[in-house]
């Protein structure tokens, strides 16, 4: 019926044939993984222009140095990632090896989202290759012109018969989910998570989602306010405000507000221009019922636009957009905004932000804005957040050695780096005895009495004094 | 509202006082535990005598002695397995915090399974506690004087808020899973496993399956079979067999089998005397219907050792099959019982390959003096977790991860990898607002040259000591100001 089955079978025959396992395969493929983002840089420009109209610059930091950046690390680092880890021992095994093997998983499937189309395929597929997988490669068809990129490029790049690039939709998606993988790693929103990870279960898949939610950004009084007002324009219109870790609101006190306003509409000139829609550097919504959802959101709020607030539909264009006065039962308040708009909401305390907070779903991020570092402990101490970056936007994700993930429903796991190589990999724990001490085993042997009992309890617990030279 | 769901509200609600997160109060509850275990020891063994005719001494041995070291570890490691776990910084992170911070999840549940159903709920209980967390403890209704004994006794030890224990039946469960929690911890087989994990879905739950499987044991031919069947009988015919990491089935090479079977023999009588059936030490099946279960597997089967049964009693003789193929009915399912088929295997490869046609197993065993071999049955195969020239040993040191993989489960636990299985690791970026001068680079209007620094900084990663840091932080200040001045 489907080629699906076909293609995930032609995998895990690969798979079967162990090519994936040795190392210099593995660095092969994720060499050619950096060719593909080197050789292609200005085609990959391109398609995302024609998808996001994304400023090359953002291209180049936050999807291709990114990509190239994962890369280059986990070949740096394989060699390492990929020995044994040999563990504390106690007394009575001191003459075993005890070790973990870290195992591939076998073929995984990676589906992708359309924000960052590129580094949201290429960095967990890089996760992948590293751990020893093969893969099937879903990139999101909202993203069309960067998809039909990756389709056509990946299988040019690397060993076609251990990585797949399938495209479609929703339909297509579904179907491929009944096919079994040892592995899913979806990326985007929170009711197509639920069918992914249900779907998943039929098999036992384990699964990561990387999803999203509202991630706050409480300013708080002490800060610096034109040092905060940039870094939110900054973290808040970057990619049109299609981040998954884009701050999607404010909360601050009525004071804070009054000095962040004018800073915020100085930042936004000074980044983008006094009309951003010719500001080269600003982006576009992804495509029109996107538009006109944020565009519904802006003209059915409460609130009012302080600050920007133009639509422009046959360019997909919001401006750079602040409202103020909006309350908690706000249209804007009930779903991820993902796109140019930044609400703010006022109260009259910290606890007030933190229960706020606290009454909603977990964020995939949560940022906090202050000169106070006792402000700093406290909001971590009273909220829960994938991630949490004081003093900044989205940059968080961007430190390699930092997992990337959310918690509650902001998403199950977490990759980057290291992480990623763990979240493809089984760890296997493993003994490896000898055939001598049978002796020493009596004591564990029937017929069970209470001085075998005691004498094998004197051998197997742990001894803080214990001399760790034996 | 239902009782489940109100058990759910109280301990969530317990939750939110956040009283479960300073580490006295998780040191004090685990420290209750462990008095529960020291105080409670012998009327635990009389429920898992009534339950699973266990006796006195495999009782501590089985049971308890391992979920006392838990505790231990726990109780010594909590403040460093709680504390920021520094990361390594980029260059342009070099002047912050970057580090991960553990938390507890929420509320957890804990479903415990029939066959060791102390041990099964405590373990994973430990983890939760010592992360932080509320837990709903749902122990097996199979192994019914656990149970109840675990209902009776646990609020009396810890917070009955923070960690109620739900009793019942498939209704009773069906109706906790459908509540929202933040972590799904199941023990027991394959096909509940699929229930659960869909049921967290709906919630999208992260969970923590403990299945099992067919876990394959390899016996190379030049072996000391005396030893190598003392041990294989020790592992499979504790608890009467039904241990979800007991070596389900052998293969060999047709030449040994019967020495296999003698050897066997012998060990059993060491352990359980002439008349086994009076053995103190010899378990039972659980109930009726996996007594039928298991019997019903010797049908049409060639049984080279035992066979008796005593449905009564419960009673299964330990049992040697031989002649048993892949296609056998004994061979299409978790055996979980006294049962243990020899099939025959010409060479490793063959082993090998009759291992990987079938589900990756929890646990897979190989007894081999040629190290070699061994190491290529580890890695041409894949399981849960491996024990070399001896069977269940993986499972009892701690810092080994026990879990599955595929068909035998996700995720693992144990020791600290409990910990970190029940927590949340929260990445922290802990930034200051200076530094503005080098965040220049990445702001609009964009340039080549701001490109080309932002390509540079954001992306360089440096792993130095403090005192590196610190010179290089000197230096880099002036570089970013130098930058900023002249290039953007």
């Amino acid at each position: 019926m489907s080629d699906y089955g076909a293609i995930v079978q032609k995998l895990r025959d690969s798979f079967g044939t162990r090519k994936t396992r040795p190392a210099e395969f593995r660095i092969s493929q994720l060499n050619s993984i950096v060719k593909l983002l080197r050789e292609n840089e200005g085609a990959i420009v391109e398609a995302l222009e024609r998808d996001l109209r994304k400023p090359k610059f953002e291209t180049m930091i936050s999807e291709i140095s990114m990509a190239i950046n994962e890369a280059n690390y986990a070949i740096n680092h394989l060699a390492s990632w990929m020995k044994p880890e040999h563990v504390e021992k106690s007394l009575v095994m001191k003459f075993d090896e005890c070790f973990i093997r870290k195992e591939p998983l076998g073929v995984v499937l990676i589906i992708g989202a359309w924000n960052y189309p590129v580094q949201l395929v290429l960095v967990p597929l890089i996760g992948a290759i590293a751990a020893g997988n093969c893969a099937v490669v879903k990139p999101s068809e909202l993203s069309d012109s960067t998809s039909s990129l990756l389709t056509e490029l990946l299988p040019k790049y690397l060993d076609q018969s251990c990585f797949s690039v399938v495209c479609g939709g929703a339909k297509e998606t579904t179907e491929l989910l009944e096919q079994r993988f040892d592995h899913i790693f979806y990326t985007g929103g929170v009711s197509v998570a639920r069918s992914v990870m249900r779907a998943a279960s039929c098999h036992l898949t384990p699964v990561t989602l990387e999803l999203g939610g509202k991630s706050p950004a409480l300013v708080e009084g002490s800060c610096d306010v034109t040092a905060t007002a940039r870094r939110l324009v900054w973290a808040r219109f970057f990619n049109a405000g299609q981040s998954c870790v884009a701050p999607d609101y404010v909360l601050c006190s009525p004071e804070t507000r009054r000095l962040l306003l004018p800073a915020l509409r100085d930042c936004i000139t000074q980044l983008y221009g006094t009309e951003p829609r010719e500001s080269r550097d600003f982006g576009r919504i992804i495509n029109q019922r996107h538009f006109e959802r944020i565009r519904d959101l802006l003209s059915n709020s409460q609130g009012r636009v302080e600050i920007g607030g133009e639509t422009e539909e046959g360019e997909r264009y919001i401006a750079p957009t602040v409202l103020v006065d909006v309350s908690e039962s706000d249209p804007v308040m009930q779903e991820e905004i993902f796109g140019p708009v930044l609400p703010i909401l006022t109260v009259e305390s910290l606890e007030e932000a933190i229960n706020f907070i606290n009454r909603r779903e977990k964020p995939l991020a949560l940022y906090l804005y202050t000169g106070d570092s006792k402000v700093v402990t406290k909001v971590m101490e009273c909220t829960s957040s994938g991630g949490f970056c004081s003093n900044d936007g989205l940059v968080h994700m961007t430190v390699i050695t930092l997992p990337f993930g959310g918690v509650g429903s902001s998403g199950v796991g977490r990759y980057h780096g290291r992480f990623s190589f763990d979240t493809f990999s089984h760890q296997r724990s493993c003994v490896l005895r000898g055939f001598g001490l049978e002796w020493a085993n009596q004591l564990r042997y029937p017929p069970y009495s209470e001085q075998k009992l005691e004498r094998l309890l004197q051998a197997t617990q742990e001894r803080k004094w214990s001399c760790t030279l034996l | 509202m239902s009782m489940e769901k109100q058990a759910v509200e109280r301990a969530r609600t317990a939750f939110l006082t956040r009283r479960s997160r300073p580490l006295e109060f998780r040191a004090q509850q685990l420290k209750a535990l462990q008095r529960m275990i020291t105080e409670k020891e012998r009327d635990i063994a009389a429920a898992l005598k009534l339950d699973l005719n266990k006796n006195e001494f495999q009782t501590p041995l089985y049971e308890l002695v391992g979920l006392e070291s838990e505790i231990q570890l726990a109780l010594e490691k909590l403040p460093e397995w709680a504390a920021p776990r520094t990361a390594e910084k980029t260059l342009l992170t070099i002047s912050d915090e970057v580090y991960v911070q553990p938390e507890p999840l929420g509320v957890v549940l804990i479903i415990g399974a029939w066959n060791y159903p102390f041990a099964l709920v405590i373990q994973p209980l430990i983890g939760a506690i010592a992360a932080g967390n509320a837990a709903v403890i749902k122990p097996s209704e199979v192994s019914e004087h656990t149970a109840r004994l675990l209902g009776e006794l646990l609020p009396q030890y810890i917070d009955k808020d923070l960690y109620p224990v739900v009793n019942g039946g498939v209704p009773e469960t069906q109706e906790l899973l459908r509540q929202r929690f933040d972590h799904v911890f199941y023990t027991g087989n394959c096909a509940v496993g699929k229930l659960v994990m869909e049921a967290a879905s709906r919630h999208l739950t992260p969970v923590t399956l403990e299945l099992g499987g067919k876990s394959p044991c390899y016996i190379d031919k030049d072996c000391d079979l005396s030893i190598v069947c003392r041990r294989i009988t020790w592992g499979k015919y504790m608890n009467c067999g039904q241990t979800c990491i007991a070596p389900d089935y052998v293969l060999c090479d047709q030449s040994i089998q019967s020495r296999v079977v003698e050897e066997i023999k012998k060990a059993l009588k060491e352990f359980y005397g002439d008349d086994l059936k009076t053995s103190p030490d010899y378990g039972r099946m659980i109930n009726q219907r996996h007594f039928k279960r298991v019997t019903a597997l010797l049908e049409g089967e060639t049984v080279a050792l035992g066979g008796e049964s005593d449905e009564a009693d419960c009673f299964i003789a330990p049992t040697v099959l031989t002649g048993v193929t892949g296609s056998s009915k004994v061979m299409q399912e978790e055996i979980f019982g006294p049962v243990l088929p020899l099939v025959s295997v010409g060479s490793v490869d063959e082993a090998i390959r009759f291992i990987n046609q079938r589900e990756k197993p929890l646990a897979l065993y190989v007894f081999s003096y040629d190290s070699k071999l061994i190491k290529r049955m580890i890695a041409e195969t894949s399981s849960g977790g491996v024990t070399a020239n001896d069977v269940l040993l993986h499972y009892s040191i701690s810092a080994l991860p026990f879990g599955g993989v595929g068909n035998s489960g996700m995720g693992s636990y144990h020791g600290k990898h409990s910990f970190d299985r029940l927590s949340h690791l929260r990445s922290c970026l802990i930034k200051s607002l200076n530094m503005e001068a080098v965040n220049k680079v990445r702001y609009p209007p964009h340039s080549a040259k701001k490109l080309s620094w932002a390509r540079f900084f954001i992306l360089k990663r440096v792993r130095l000591g403090t005192l590196g840091r610190l010179a290089l932080l000197a230096a880099f200040v002036a570089l970013a100001a130098l930058v900023a001045q002249r290039f953007l």
